[in-house]
Parts: C-alpha cells; sequence; structure tokens
C-alpha cells in the first residue's frame, strides 16, 4: 500500500485551498519538430520535449500533453495579438493551432492538502517523486477530464473544461469536508 | 488498479485507457480488388485468443495515443507496450 494512502492529513491552515485563476487565452497546439521550433521562438517559451512537461516564461506557458501536442496558456489580455502572430511565425509549416480560451477553466489547489485533496479523485501517484514539479498531464477526477500541473511542491494548476469546472469543485469541496477544520 | 505502460507518458492507472480491439488488422492493400471474403476477414473476424493477445489501446486521458499491448487474457497481465507501427516483442510464451 503506498504510503500517500495511509498518511493523515495535518490540520487544516487557512481556507485558502482553492483559487479560482484569471481568465486565460488558451491554443491548442499540434505540429511536427520544424513547427515546435518555429513556435518556440515566436511564442518565447521553449516547447518542452520530455513527456508530460510544462515550460513558462513570465506569464505564458507551454504543456506537453502529447507527442506533438501542446497546451498554450497566456494571459487574456494577449489574446487579441497572440493568435496572428503565432500563425504568421508558423506559416506554411503543417501545424494545427486552435484558439480554446473559454473551453476551459483553471484554478489553484494549494496548502498543505494539496496533494491529498486531488488524490481524493485522481488515480495518479501524486507524490513529488513520480510526479515532480513542472509534471503536466491529463488525466481524471473522479469522472470528468483534468489537465493538472505541478507548479509548486503543494500547488497544482487544475484546469477543467468549463461545463464540468462545478463538478471537480464540488467534490473536491466534498473531500476537505474530511480534512478537521 | 491495474497499471499499464504507456509508451509515450509512462506507467499510468488503466482508468485513463480506452481498449481498442485487436492490433494488427491490416487493411487489403488494393481496396477495389479485395474479394467479398478479404473485407469480411477485415472488417468483422477477429481472433478470441486464449493467452496472449496482441490489441490496441488508446491513452484516451491522457496522450490521446493508439498503441499496441500485449496482454494475456487469462490473466490480465500486460506483457509489453510497444508504439503502433512497430513489431510486437517477443514475450515469453511459457510463463506459469
Ligand atoms: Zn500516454
Amino acid at each position: 500500500m503506498p504510503e500517500t494512502l495511509q498518511r493523515r492529513p495535518p490540520p487544516v491552515e487557512g481556507r485558502g485551498w482553492l483559487e479560482p485563476l484569471p481568465a486565460a487565452t488558451r491554443f491548442s497546439f499540434r505540429g511536427g519538430s520544424g513547427a515546435i521550433e518555429a513556435l518556440s521562438r515566436a511564442y518565447g517559451v521553449p516547447l518542452p520535449t520530455a513527456a508530460c512537461r510544462a515550460a513558462s516564461a513570465g506569464p505564458r506557458a507551454a504543456l506537453r500533453l502529447g507527442p506533438d501536442e501542446y497546451l498554450l496558456i497566456a494571459p487574456a489580455a494577449e489574446g487579441a495579438s497572440l493568435a496572428p502572430m503565432l500563425a504568421t511565425a508558423l506559416g506554411s509549416l503543417p501545424h494545427s493551432l486552435v484558439e480554446v480560451s473559454h473551453r476551459q477553466v483553471a484554478f489553484a489547489v494549494q496548502g498543505p492538502y494539496a496533494e491529498w485533496l486531488l488524490q481524493s479523485g485522481c488515480p495518479l501517484d501524486l507524490d513529488l517523486g513520480p510526479f515532480p514539479i513542472g509534471m503536466c498531464t491529463r488525466s481524471l477526477f473522479h469522472k470528468a477530464e483534468i489537465t493538472l500541473w505541478r507548479t509548486g511542491p503543494t500547488t497544482f494548476r487544475v484546469e477543467a473544461w468549463r461545463s464540468f469546472a462545478g463538478y471537480v469543485v464540488e467534490l473536491l469541496a466534498d473531500s476537505a469536508l474530511e480534512l478537521p477544520a | 488498479m491495474l497499471i499499464i505502460d504507456c509508451p509515450y507518458c509512462g506507467p499510468r492507472p488503466e482508468l485513463e485507457f480506452a481498449h481498442g480491439g485487436q492490433a494488427h488488422v491490416v487493411r487489403p492493400a488494393d481496396p477495389a480488388a479485395a474479394s467479398d471474403d478479404d473485407w469480411l476477414q477485415y472488417l468483422y473476424l477477429r481472433d478470441n485468443t486464449r493467452g496472449v493477445f496482441a490489441e490496441r489501446w488508446r491513452h484516451a486521458r491522457g496522450c490521446g495515443r493508439f498503441f499496441n499491448a500485449l496482454r494475456d487474457t487469462t490473466t490480465d497481465q500486460f506483457l509489453a507496450t510497444y508504439r503502433a507501427g512497430e513489431q510486437p516483442p517477443a514475450v515469453p510464451r511459457d510463463r506459469p
């Protein structure tokens, strides 16, 4: 039995374990090595080449979700300028760049119970060893698809499709009832 | 929970995967020349192996990729996983 499952949660310090994150510009990008290089230069973030890893530079981030699939996350204000800029940089290189800004919403699960709370519905092993800082992946929270990105030892960014976000948050809140006040 | 080794993401929980049926079913190279029997074979007839079976899986709630796996249908044990387009690796057939 993994140690994580036997660990009892320590007492709650504060209630800020769930924080909505600001609206963002999001792109689903797919392409081969040429397109990945061109996009890295234009976007200013070297797209990670290791499986399930994220990279960021300033407020822009790139999450590698699959061998040729990335989720780009940038501030909402950049939405209008980013799309034509990236499209120009990619030119005629074979690729797919789809804006999905409003498809999903993001929130942070943080604090000493972040791992425990997510573990209540996510089948991955979220221990720091198998799921280190900078790791990101699609997975499941109960029956909803989520994109999970560990941004710190006790901080996760969770992206859920808009219509499933309530489901995810309510189930997290339900698990949080088990934590001591 | 069953842990399946995605060739792209590494070992991941079974819940993230979708089964995709028998692997290495090859579409007739010249469809116009294929007989009704060839089509029957290609579209409908599948092996029902007892033992080591090559099948397609998709990491649907992960990287999204299809890949192939060798699974023992009597024990549900995954013996190997490999990328689509690759030949199945050799596995010992005389396991207990
Ligand atoms: Zn995968």
